[in-house]
């Protein structure tokens, strides 16, 4: 065994610069790997966050058709129905369109829509002041921090969906209730949206994008949303109820396209750093191949050289893995704080690592099986001749 | 055993060919010879004759089309490659030309090898190993890499491989031809020095005739087939006497 483990380890540090590459070639790989499948999480967070008593109504059709204000009555009459906020994506840029400068803001019915949300915790005075201001904002704690604004500094916003120049009062800042809680947002009151868009373009005015809808029993939900889309049926704007989850998830897939490149990509990596680690193996074994052959005259069985090189194999992807993983933490870190609130609750979860190590394993494998054959079925005879 | 006037190898109808382009080039037909224990014995031949060929089914690495290589009464040639493998870690010790030593292990380390096949303890491989880097007379040089010994040496480092595990046989395919006069001298002597005071049975393949002198015995292979030769030895014998 110590024969062993000196000639596995000693193999490895034969070639230090090859050694040194595939390693570095593995780092970057599980690291791209790491950070690739957590974006891809990133994206799908607010799937994990959405609650089972949230219901969301759109417009069947897509999301960009609005849907009459009045809807709002007819589904708090709806059975089952606790209450209704409107939640409207409002968009606009502050300062420039940079990543960093991006934040979601939302119109929305403030009293209701808060109680609804009780991850948002909110200081009562503040939200009362933030009630009272017509132009009031509410913001998550991660975006105070991230520009500085404190209560009672002015936001001001360009629009674009909804144009012209906008202004509103940071007058609460809510916390997030759990570790995962989006605090990247802002949100303000949708009556002022309303009322301006009667004065300046009266035709836009009295729609909305989305009603969350709060309901009694989680097990009805999908009843519930059948009787409300039931209301709307043969109307000019039917709708499509889902829950929260549905509505986030089915969110997300509008860029699916991207996340399955994006999945993609980051198993394309792992294949390309197959390929050079079999290509290095296999450069390896060739070279030794009288050693082989040595070793199998001397009485040694053709297991203990496969093991030897896959003892080679797994000991660079198992550093090259290490390095890989333990840099994805601060790399990530620093890549989602440059991202600004893109990705809000970015993390690397433990399935991420342990995917890392897995595909470590398989590539430490899967490089050294063809080597391993070779070397292992060596012909002595064949094998002593390389030499001369 | 097969003391009583048995060889210790005994080779009979002994049959290879290899086959190169669909075709079958005979290599070795009908060889019959016998090693007694204790035997010095020196093959030689031309280039191509087949010397290595037959040394490596001696030494159970290649395997005869047919016949029969018998090893104290085992015929090798039957045995399966695992039973081989271990056959020949027990009775065979090999020296090849280039030494063959693993470049990553130290001296006492490559003389150590063979033994991680056998259930020694560990304090007791060492000290057989450095017990057979001593007969070799390279105490000296224990943790020293291959590369960091001269060619004469690294071939003393893979005599005391060979022996550390007290084989029934050593094989040599030329173990002097890549040394220059004075290192082959030398390794020469040790090989001698094996087989009359440790009663080695040693097969030495060579080209060089001076190196064969060295040996008992000489036979020589050509076209397939071996001759006992013994008046053309002994004349050379002779001859390298009177020169
Ligand atoms: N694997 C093989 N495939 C085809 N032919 C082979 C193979 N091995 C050996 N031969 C042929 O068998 C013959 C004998 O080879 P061998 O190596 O035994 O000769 P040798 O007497 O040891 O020669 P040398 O003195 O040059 O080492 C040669 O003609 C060689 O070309
Ligand atoms: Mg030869």
């Amino acid at each position: 065994m110590t024969s062993f483990l000196k000639l596995a380890l000693r193999n490895g540090m034969r070639h230090k610069l090859r050694t040194g590459l595939t390693v570095l070639g593995l780092v970057v790989a599980i690291l791209s790997f790491g950070l690739l499948q957590s974006i891809v999480d990133a994206w799908y967070a607010g799937a994990d966050r959405a609650a089972a008593n949230r219901l969301v109504t759109r417009n069947a059709i897509s999301l960009v058709f609005p849907m009459p204000i009045n809807y709002r009555e007819k589904i708090r009459a709806v059975e089952g129905v606790r209450s209704v906020a409107v939640a409207n994506w409002f968009g606009g840029v502050y300062r420039d369109t940079s990543m960093a400068n991006f934040f979601p803001r939302f119109a929305v019915d403030a009293e209701q829509y808060f109680a609804m949300y009780p991850e948002y915790v909110l200081n009562e005075d503040e939200f009362r002041a933030f009630l009272r201001d017509r132009k009031g904002a509410v913001i998550g704690r991660k975006l105070a921090l991230q520009h500085g604004f404190r209560i009672g500094d002015t936001i001001p916003i360009q629009g674009d969906i909804f144009p012209g120049n906008w202004e509103f009062t940071v007058r609460a800042i809510y916390d997030g209730a759990e570790p995962n809680t989006d605090t990247s947002l802002m949100f303000f009151h949708f009556d002022y949206l309303n009322e301006t868009l009667k004065q300046r373009v009266p035709g836009r005015a009295d729609k909305v994008g989305v009603f969350v809808v709060a309901i009694e029993d989680v097990g009805r939900a999908a009843e519930i949303a059948r009787a409300i889309d039931e209301q709307f049926k043969n109307s000019a704007a039917e709708t499509l109820t889902e829950t929260e989850k549905a509505f986030q998830i089915g969110f997300a897939k509008q860029t699916e396209a991207i996340v399955i490149a994006v999945r993609f990509v980051s198993y394309v990596v792992i294949a390309i750093i197959l390929a050079v680690m079999a290509n290095t193996m296999a450069m390896t074994a060739r070279e030794r191949m009288t050693e082989y052959a040595t070793l199998k005259a001397l009485g040694f069985p053709p297991a203990f050289i496969a093991a030897l090189i896959l003892g080679e194999s797994l000991a660079i992807a198992v550093i090259g893995a290490a390095i890989g993983i333990g840099l994805t933490f601060p790399v990530g870190y620093w890549f989602a704080a440059k991202m600004g609130t893109l990705f809000p609750v970015f993390g690397i979860s433990p399935q991420t690592v342990g995917l890392q190590a897995v595909c470590a394993l398989v590539v430490g494998i899967a490089a050294a099986l063809l080597p391993m054959r070779r070397a292992a079925r060596v012909n002595i005879v064949e094998g002593l001749r390389f030499v001369g | 055993m097969s003391a009583d006037g048995t060889a210790l190898v005994q080779v009979r109808g002994l049959t290879k060919s290899y086959r190169r382009g669909g075709q079958r080039v005979p290599v070795l037909s009908d060889i019959n010879l016998d090693i007694r224990r204790g035997d010095f014995l020196a093959l030689m031949g031309p280039s191509g004759s087949g010397k290595s060929t037959l040394l490596n089914m001696i030494a159970g690495i290649d395997k005869p089309d047919a016949g029969q290589v018998l090893v104290d009464g085992v015929d090798i040639a039957r045995l399966s490659e695992s039973e081989l493998a271990a056959w020949r870690a027990a009775h065979v010790g090999f020296i090849f030309q280039f030494y063959n030593l693993m470049p990553v292990l130290t001296a006492v380390e490559n003389v150590e090898l063979p033994l991680a096949l056998t259930s020694l303890p560990r304090r007791e491989r060492r000290a057989r190993a450095e017990t057979a880097l001593r007969l070799v007379g390279l105490e000296d040089r224990m943790t020293h890499l291959p590369s960091e010994l001269s060619g004469g040496q690294q071939q003393r480092v893979a005599i005391a491989r060979a022996i550390v595990t007290d084989p029934t046989l050593l094989v040599a395919d030329e173990p002097t031809g890549d040394l220059d006069r004075a290192a082959a001298e030398e390794i020469l002597g040790l090989l001698e020095r094996l087989n009359t005071e440790l009663g080695k049975t040693i097969v030495m393949v060579t080209h060089d005739k001076r190196a064969a002198d060295r040996a008992h015995a000489i036979m020589y292979l050509e076209k397939g087939e071996l001759s006992t030769a013994e008046d053309v030895a002994e004349r050379s014998v002779r001859a390298s006497r009177h020169a």
